[in-house]
């Protein structure tokens, strides 16, 4: 099967200040495959993964050089639309944060932003993305009800849903199902099998069992640089750097 | 035997404490309830010495020979506009240089500048707002003893306290919230108006309430900008009298204690709907949005 390249990030290196976060980082992210992100704490996954959709933006201070290819164009290039970068890189956080609104709105809150009028146009949109996000039939009922009384679970699965809502081609995922219970994190990760079929995703997780379930390819990270990326059966089977061993064993991190 | 020592020491200590924070405990509460007393007694003496004073045609009739008799009608219309005046002037004022300054400034030396001035322009007394507003809007730019001068010289007065709760409760809008609707393509703007206003409508009735209150209760700087005429007003352009200030006169000049105390109480009911109103508001919005309980 041919693995097309949905990201190509060439030689990015990102500076806070005159701390550099990631250094000559490259990674090809394929095109309707789940990759994961390992790595331990403050080796820079948020930081990259950020870079994706330059959420790095919005913080002063952030130097970032290098190339990163979306469908072939350089997303830090002066053209980039932002807004319709964001609109096709969705982003799913660590902690659920669902808008203080009801369920409904906050499913219709992006397609609205994007200029969606129409109340039945909006209907379906929601349905359907809250379908995509497996929940639907737990709030079908309650779509006018404030989306914080959801649990922890359903507020993630309806973030999700509320990315989906603007028809997006990558989701972004910074270990999202971190602050969830066990239920609910096996809830999402049979959601990623499925949402993989339609869309690029890239998740980070400090949960080694997580990485191998749900992914197609793993990226190891290690104080600002990727030591390898490989199939996600090979880095667990048989990593070739010592480094990657010893995280995946438990030796350090 | 030094063990047991130590131990009994451990527990006068303890004891020590408890008292300590009994007694923290006592004076707390007696502060409480002081307050409430004090808070309850000026109430209900002005309720008791007003109530029987007022009936329905005190609401609307216009007052006559110099407020000793008739009603207080055009001055509770006077309240009320004037009130709306500086409103309707010190809200977008206030939040869009609430939103500036927590949202899109910088901490540079001229926003640490504008903060400090706001907060000095706070405990500033009403009364220099009042000669400020007489010289510039009445004198100068010849808006006469007006609503127009009244309403804008309020609107001046309330603006810090207004900014201020209004940046407070901006900045408890989780950074979460803005970064979500960032994500989603949304522009800054958007942001701003869709998630983050909303978010923190009830801090910004409470600064607006706050805002009212000074306006319904200021007495000289009002006088100085918007008169004490008690004719009905028709215009912005006219001069107005407001309730305190009607309340000032009768007083000061000893012209009636029962129309005095009745103005009086029906300044404490409107000050309480108000309140009311805006808590019914704040609440109808929350229930919108945040947890139901
Ligand atoms: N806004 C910032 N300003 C300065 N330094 C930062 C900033 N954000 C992150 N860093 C630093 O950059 C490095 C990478 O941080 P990052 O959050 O990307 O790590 P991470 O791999 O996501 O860690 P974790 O697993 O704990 O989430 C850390 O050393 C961190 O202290
Ligand atoms: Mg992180």
């Amino acid at each position: 099967m041919m693995n097309r390249t949905k990201i190509k990030v060439n030689d990015l290196n990102l500076f806070y200040g005159d701390f550099q976060a990631l250094i000559d980082i490259n990674l090809d992210i394929m095109e309707n495959k789940v990759t994961a992100l390992i790595g331990p704490s403050g080796c820079g996954k948020s930081t990259f993964i950020r870079t994706l959709n330059r959420m790095n933006d919005l913080i002063d201070n952030v130097k970032i050089k290098g190339e990163i290819l979306l469908d072939g164009a350089d997303i830090y290039d002066d053209k980039c639309d932002l807004i319709q970068l964001r609109k096709s890189v969705g982003m799913v956080f660590q902690k659920p944060n669902p808008f203080p609104k009801t369920v409904y709105e906050n499913v219709a809150y992006g397609p609205k932003i994007h200029g969606v009028k129409s109340k039945t146009a909006l209907d379906e949109i929601v349905e359907k993305s809250l379908r995509g996000a497996a929940l639907w039939d737990e709030v079908k009922d309650r779509l006018d009800k404030p989306a914080l009384g959801l649990s922890g679970g359903q507020q993630q699965r309806l973030c999700i849903a509320r990315c989906l809502a603007v028809e997006p081609d990558v989701l972004l995922m910074d270990e999202p199902t971190s602050a969830l219970d066990p239920i609910s994190t096996l809830k999402i990760e049979d959601l990623l099998e499925e949402l993989k079929k339609k869309y690029t995703i890239v998740i980070v997780t400090h949960n080694m069992q997580q990485a191998g379930r749900v992914s197609d390819f793993t990226s190891f990270f290690l104080n600002g640089e990727i030591i390898e990326t490989d199939l996600t059966d090979n880095i667990f089977s048989k990593p070739r750097d010592k480094r990657t061993e010893d995280y995946i064993t438990g030796r350090f991190g | 035997m030094e063990m047991q020592a130590s131990k009994i020491m451990i527990s006068n200590k303890k004891i020590n404490l408890n008292i300590k924070e009994k007694v923290s405990y006592f004076a707390i509460y007696l502060a409480a309830i002081l307050t409430l007393v004090a808070l309850i007694s000026i109430i209900g003496y002005v309720l008791m010495n007003g109530v029987k004073h007022i009936d329905f045609n005190f609401f609307i009739q216009e007052p006559s020979s110099m407020g000793r008799k008739g009603g207080i009608f055009s001055i509770i219309v006077g309240t009320i506009y004037l009130t709306l005046v500086s409103i309707a002037i010190a809200t977008p004022i206030g939040v869009a240089a609430a939103i500036y300054l927590t949202e899109y400034a910088k901490e540079t030396k001229l926003v640490k500048i504008i903060r400090f001035g706001t907060e000095t322009l706070a405990g500033i007394p009403s009364i220099i707002f009042g000669l400020f507003g007489f010289v510039f809007f009445v004198i100068l730019l010849g808006f006469r003893w007006s609503i127009l001068s009244g309403g804008l010289t309020l609107a001046i007065m309330i603006l810090p306290t207004l900014i201020r709760t209004t940046e407070e409760s901006l900045k408890t809008v989780p950074q979460s919230f803005r970064e979500g609707s960032l994500a989603l393509g949304a522009t800054k703007w958007q942001t701003i108006i869709k998630v983050v206003l909303p978010s923190s409508i009830s801090g910004i009735l409470t600064g607006l309430i706050l805002g009212i209150g000074r306006a319904v209760g200021e007495t000289a700087a009002v006088m100085l900008t918007a008169g004490s005429s008690l004719g009905l007003p028709m215009s912005i352009m006219d001069p107005t009298r407001t309730m305190s200030v009607h309340l000032y006169i009768l007083a000061s000049e000893g012209l009636s204690k029962e129309k005095t105390f009745a103005t009086a109480t029906v300044l404490i009911i409107f000050v309480v709907l108000i309140n009311f109103s805006a808590n019914i508001l704040a609440n109808k919005y929350m229930k919108r949005t945040k947890i139901e309980a």
